[in-house]
């Protein structure tokens, strides 16, 4: 089963090496990790899309509060959070193809960001199952390049999560 | 006024009380070295840097406060590494610092650089690579603090050269505040109470004794509540000498390599009592199947060690000293005579078999050593069937202490560990047991010992074969033995003989005994040398 965990960090050079080393050692399956900045410029955070049973998740929790630069760790229940990853994928796209494949953007809330002679340039951002069928829409066409972010997470509702206990 | 930060990780050192430091120099180091000399700080120069961790890690075990190493970058910090993967995985406190290239030759494959925080990720409590010289000051305190409380383990500190010789302002910072470590000691009361209300309803009741013991000093502790209570005792390889072996509640180390009475106990008690012990593969092969039988209780300051091994009942994260006091505070008396009769039964006379001519019975020189020693004595256990032979067969009086690799097996641990054992406790007799296999691996710190004036006792058990190893192969290779034959090796006592070190052979019960007498009362550095069978077994 699929798990959200979101980490607070020190925003320290190393510490992504320390974490994704803490996965690859305790043979921890990592589907995505996106890490980027907070609004405090000390702190970055971590979202991982991790792969296990409840015991495994707990002990990934466990594991990752054991490192010192780890200020918070919260794995996110079923619908607890709104989840979303970045697509930008260039599709084969003669002057015939490019009506339908604007339709589809439309209907898929994607962007055209990018045109030239025989290629189309996409972006599109959702969740992880938006992506894929997108995907799947687009792939008949020829991808020429595809690029994916990492999910990133946050909580729905008033809740947040806080360097503070 | 303004100090080299090479002269502030000197003065660090002494603001914590160090006395002694391990190490090995090198060029990318050499500011520090040269820092060090205006200290009252000891220099101990190892002859391989391994050791130089290995007898940190002696020393730190005896004093429970970390201790400290010090080698150079690249090949000096790589050697390195062994003894710190030791030193994780039993908990024990170490400071490394290594030298590194100067910071603008970082990530150039300059000579002797090596990436030596990313190499020691997996097996350091933390790292850092020093990148400003003003924070030598913050990185020491915060190192110490880290290294020596919760579970401890080792913190490496890695100083590019140019760093050292930077000048900064000092200020030794009074506290430490890290908000992603807070280790939690105290524990919960509500569990404390559930703890206390299973080990008071159980009719068989059984403690387990792991390491964590000793590295939160609750020995007198759990000797208090198992009295108490009238709880029976046995110990993890890591919790030997915490309880004294000859008292009536003591029934010895459980698991693949130990002995009848304590896995007999395991498998007959209806509540277990784990305290700092993480149930590794070599203590419990059958975790699943053990708790469905047995209710587990398991007090652990790392969080991540309950549940991880085996499904527990009741949890408790604390520090094992301090929960034993929040348990004697509310411990009634209780009396478990029918169990502990029945554990009683599985004892026998301990006897030993007689052995080829010219060769003694290991066990039984164990054995009677054990009882010539005295009480105090510190044991320093290596890694092989001497290992075995030594855990179950010394008999550990009160005050008695044994030192071994026990989660990391690292062969040549015992004689360094000794020296640095010896060194912090100089009035206690210190003594490694190893074997000729284990011996090989480390035996360049004989020369250690005489620089530096350690008078440690060595026993080698020569069997001229990796007898751990070659039995493996008997047993489950069809005997096929191959790799285990240490042809090659010196003559012990002329070796010993060569460092100036007095030494004897032992081949029968006359010369046993004798030198037996010799390391229970001679106060000087000298090497045993026991002749055993290449084919005796390690049980």
């Amino acid at each position: 089963m699929k798990h959200t965990i979101s980490v607070l960090v020190e925003n320290h050079s190393g510490v992504l090496s320390r974490i994704s080393g803490l996965f690859s050692r305790r043979g921890f399956n990592i589907e995505s990790l996106a890490v980027g900045p907070t609004q405090n410029e000390a702190i970055s955070r971590i979202t991982i899309i991790a792969d296990g049973d409840d015991y495994t998740v707990e002990q990934i929790e466990k594991q990752l509060n054991k490192l010192v630069e780890v200020i918070k760790v919260k794995t996110f229940a079923q619908g607890e959070c709104m989840a979303r990853e970045l697509l930008l994928v260039k599709v084969a796209a003669a002057a015939d193809k490019r009506q339908e494949i604007m339709t589809i953007c439309e209907i898929s809330n994607a962007k055209v960001i990018d045109i030239t002679v025989g290629t189309m340039t996409l972006e599109v951002c959702d969740k992880y199952d938006h992506l894929k069928r997108f995907e799947e829409l687009i792939a008949p066409y020829g991808i020429i390049e595809m690029v994916r972010t990492g999910t990133i997470a946050i909580q729905k509702g008033a809740e947040v999560i806080s360097p503070k206990k | 006024m303004k100090i080299t930060a090479a002269q502030a990780m000197a003065e660090c050192l002494t603001r914590e009380g160090i006395k002694v430091v391990f190490g090995y120099p090198g060029a990318a180091i050499c500011p520090f070295y040269d820092a060090l000399m205006d200290t009252d700080i000891r220099h101990v120069l190892v002859r391989h840097e391994a050791n130089a961790g290995h007898e940190a890690s002696g020393y730190a075990r005896m004093t429970g406060k970390p201790a400290v190493c010090v080698v150079t970058s690249g090949p000096g910090a790589v050697n390195l590494l062994t003894a710190i993967a030791t030193a994780y995985a039993d908990s024990v406190p170490l400071i490394c610092i290594t030298g590194q290239v100067n910071r603008d030759q970082i990530g150039s494959d300059a000579f002797q650089e090596a990436d030596i925080t990313g190499a020691a990720e997996p097996f350091v409590k933390h790292s850092y690579l020093v990148s400003k010289p003003e924070d030598i000051p913050r990185i020491f305190r915060e190192a110490f603090y880290i290294a020596g409380t919760g579970r401890p383990g080792p913190v490496l500190i890695d100083v590019p050269m140019d760093v050292q010789r930077a000048e900064i302002d000092f200020e030794y910072p009074e506290t430490v505040d890290i908000r992603g470590y807070k280790p939690n000691l105290k524990g919960n009361p509500m569990q404390v109470k559930r703890v206390y209300k299973a080990l008071k309803e159980a009719e068989k009741p059984l403690i387990c004794l792991g390491g964590g013991v000793f590295a939160s000093g609750a020995v007198n502790e759990i000797r208090q509540l198992a009295r108490t209570m009238n709880i029976p005792v046995i110990n993890t390889m890591m919790g030997i000498s915490a309880f004294p072996n000859e008292d009536p509640l003591y029934f010895g180390m459980l698991g693949m390599h130990g002995v009848k009475t304590a896995n007999q106990a395991v498998k007959d008690c209806d509540t277990l009592f784990l305290v700092g012990a993480r149930v590794g593969d070599r203590a419990v092969r059958t975790p699943v199947a053990l708790q469905k039988t047995t209710k587990i209780i398991h007090i652990d300051i790392d969080p991540a060690e309950i549940g991880k091994n085996m499904g527990v009942d009741i949890p408790l994260v604390g520090d094992a000293r301090q929960v034993l006091t929040q348990l004697l505070a509310i411990a009634e008396p209780k009396k478990h005579d029918a169990w502990i009769a029945q554990l009683n039964e599985y004892r026998t006379e301990k006897t030993f078999s007689e052995v080829p001519e010219g060769t003694v019975n290991p066990k039984e020189f164990i054995y009677k050593l054990s009882k010539a020693m005295p009480d105090d004595t510190v044991i320093c256990a290596d890694v092989g069937q001497n290992q075995i032979w030594t855990c179950t067969n010394y008999s550990f009086a009160d005050g008695g202490r044994l030192v071994t690799s026990g989660g990391m097996g690292t062969m040549g641990y015992s004689l360094p560990a000794a020296i640095g054992a010896k060194l912090a406790q100089p009035e206690r007799t210190v003594a490694a047991l190893c074997g000729d296999g284990s011996l090989q691996m480390s035996m360049m710190e004989l020369a250690t010992a005489v620089q530096h004036d350690v008078p440690v006792k060595v026993v080698v058990m020569t069997n001229t074969r990796l007898g751990m190893v070659r039995e493996l192969q008997t047993n489950g290779y069809n005997d096929r033995q191959t790799a285990v034959f240490l042809d090659g090796s010196p003559d012990f006592v002329k070796l010993a003989e060569s460092y100036g070190i007095p030494a004897m052979r032992v081949t029968d019960d006359k010369t046993a005994d004798e030198a037996i007498a010799k390391l229970a009362g001679d106060t000087g550095l000298m090497l045993v040398e026991v002749i055993v069978d290449k084919d005796f077994p390690t049980l």
